[in-house]
């Protein structure tokens, strides 16, 4: 496919590895680097850029999964919803199979729950209007690269006097969680691989207190294997050279400095910046999005009143520390033994993004 | 969950576009993005464009990487 393929080659892949090899030769010590984004941690261990890497770069898994991020609290709620006749509730795929206090989506759906599965929150939008008799919740989870399709989606109900569509805004946005990582001060981090995706809305600009105010070079990466291994020697760069830290893209042929003007004026114009609660990092001010007053006839949570049970979080799942990078999936004790894909205990081991489902996957015994 | 692949527009009618990627075509929305023609590469992120792809920067980082991997 055009504008992927080409960014796979294995003879240029490891061309860059062995310039990453040379450029960090001399450099003393380790020098981890934390892929944010969920996607990312999914095409490395995919493509085997672990195994090609020099023995002194480590990659650690951030808390860019946005299913694996969300508190037992929402999804709570979520599963409150599937039970009430007058409700359907629908939601990006990844959400079905992530266990709540004592249930999941997927489990409700089997007795008799009305979930639809949604490729696009316009989906959702479309089955409100064909049912106009019920009150559809889109679950809205993701962080700023679904932030302005939901505003859209929002824009349009309004448009259209679809009101019986609400939003369930479970949205969260990458940087502030970026500095209450740095900020916590229990993990040591050489450089940030940056989102592409959520970059190619917000640009450049959100990143650059990290540089700045922390000295950490930050890069934009694409997703395929080339563009990571790019990635990796502008921070390695970066690091040897002992420059000044500073936000990079390497991803031109997607993200602008200025991201998407047009995405970010959406969701402005429907949401406001709120703090939200993140599993495993607790309550981040100005980590979450919020419907304003302004469209609150279509937020679920003032529209609708949820009454879920009283959430509690399994007390083995290291799933929290994982997120937060202090530890990684074989510190844990249910890891391939009670904790499967087939049998997931925490959202890290469901999502097809988690650190622990790629960790299975790819990562061998 | 923040995938999303480059797509050829093939036609645009108002808000929406049909798009195409290896032989499969859909619908997507193209609101998000300014000045759109057939024939452009979008990115395309649950069912919305969210950027427009740029073929010669595309060109321009595969070179860079052929030329730091010392591949002629």
């Amino acid at each position: 496919m055009k504008y992927l393929n080409e960014y796979s080659n294995l003879k240029i892949a490891r061309g860059l590895a062995q310039k990453i090899a040379e450029t960090v030769r001399k450099y003393p010590g380790k020098i981890t680097l934390m892929e944010v984004c969920g996607t990312h941690t999914v095409a490395i261990f995919r493509s085997g850029i672990r195994q090609i890497l020099p023995e002194k770069i480590c990659l650690l898994s951030g808390p860019g999964c946005p299913v694996c991020v969300t508190p037992n609290d929402y999804l709570d709620k979520a599963i409150a919803c599937t039970r009430r006749k007058d409700l359907i509730v629908a939601t990006f795929g990844d959400m079905l199979r992530v266990p709540g206090s004592s249930s999941s989506l997927e489990k409700e759906r089997s007795r008799g729950g009305r979930i639809e599965v949604v490729y696009s929150a316009m989906d959702a939008l479309e089955i409100a209007r064909s049912n106009p008799d019920k009150k559809v919740i889109f679950l809205g989870v993701g962080f700023e690269t679904t932030a302005p399709t939901l505003a859209a989606t929002i824009l349009t109900a309004r448009e259209r006097k679809i009101n019986n569509f609400f939003v369930f805004s479970g949205h969260k946005l990458i940087p502030p969680a970026m500095k209450a990582l740095v900020e916590s001060k229990e993990l040591h981090i050489d450089g940030f691989i940056c989102p592409g995706h959520v970059s190619t809305i917000i640009g450049v600009k959100p990143y650059e207190f990290i540089a700045r105010d922390h000295n950490l070079p930050c890069v934009i990466a694409g997703f395929e294997p080339l563009d990571i291994l790019q990635a990796i020697y502008m921070l390695v760069q970066q690091i040897v050279n002992r420059k000044k830290a500073e936000v990079e893209i390497q991803y031109t042929r997607v993200v602008k400095p200025e991201g998407n003007p047009k995405a970010l004026d959406l969701i402005r114009e429907v949401f406001e910046v709120t703090e939200s609660m993140w599993r495993g990092m607790g309550n981040i001010p100005e980590s979450g999005l919020k419907i304003r007053e302004k469209y609150s006839g279509f937020d679920a949570e003032p529209s609708i009143r949820i009454k879920a049970e009283c959430s509690r979080e399994n007390k083995k799942c290291i799933c929290g520390e994982i997120l937060r990078g202090v530890k990684i999936p074989t510190d844990c004790p249910l890891f391939r033994t009670a904790c499967t894909p087939q049998n997931p205990i925490g959202p890290c081991m469901v999502s097809s993004e988690g650190t622990c489902a790629a960790h299975y996957k790819y990562a061998g015994s | 969950m923040c995938l999303a692949i480059p797509m050829k527009i093939i036609e645009i009618k108002g808000s929406t576009g049909i798009a195409e990627v290896g032989g499969v075509a859909r619908e997507i929305n193209i609101q998000l993005i300014e000045e759109l023609k057939i024939g452009d590469y979008v990115i395309v992120h649950a069912g919305f464009a969210i950027q427009k792809l740029d073929e010669k920067e595309a060109r321009e980082t595969l070179s860079l990487l052929k030329e730091i991997s010392s591949i002629k």
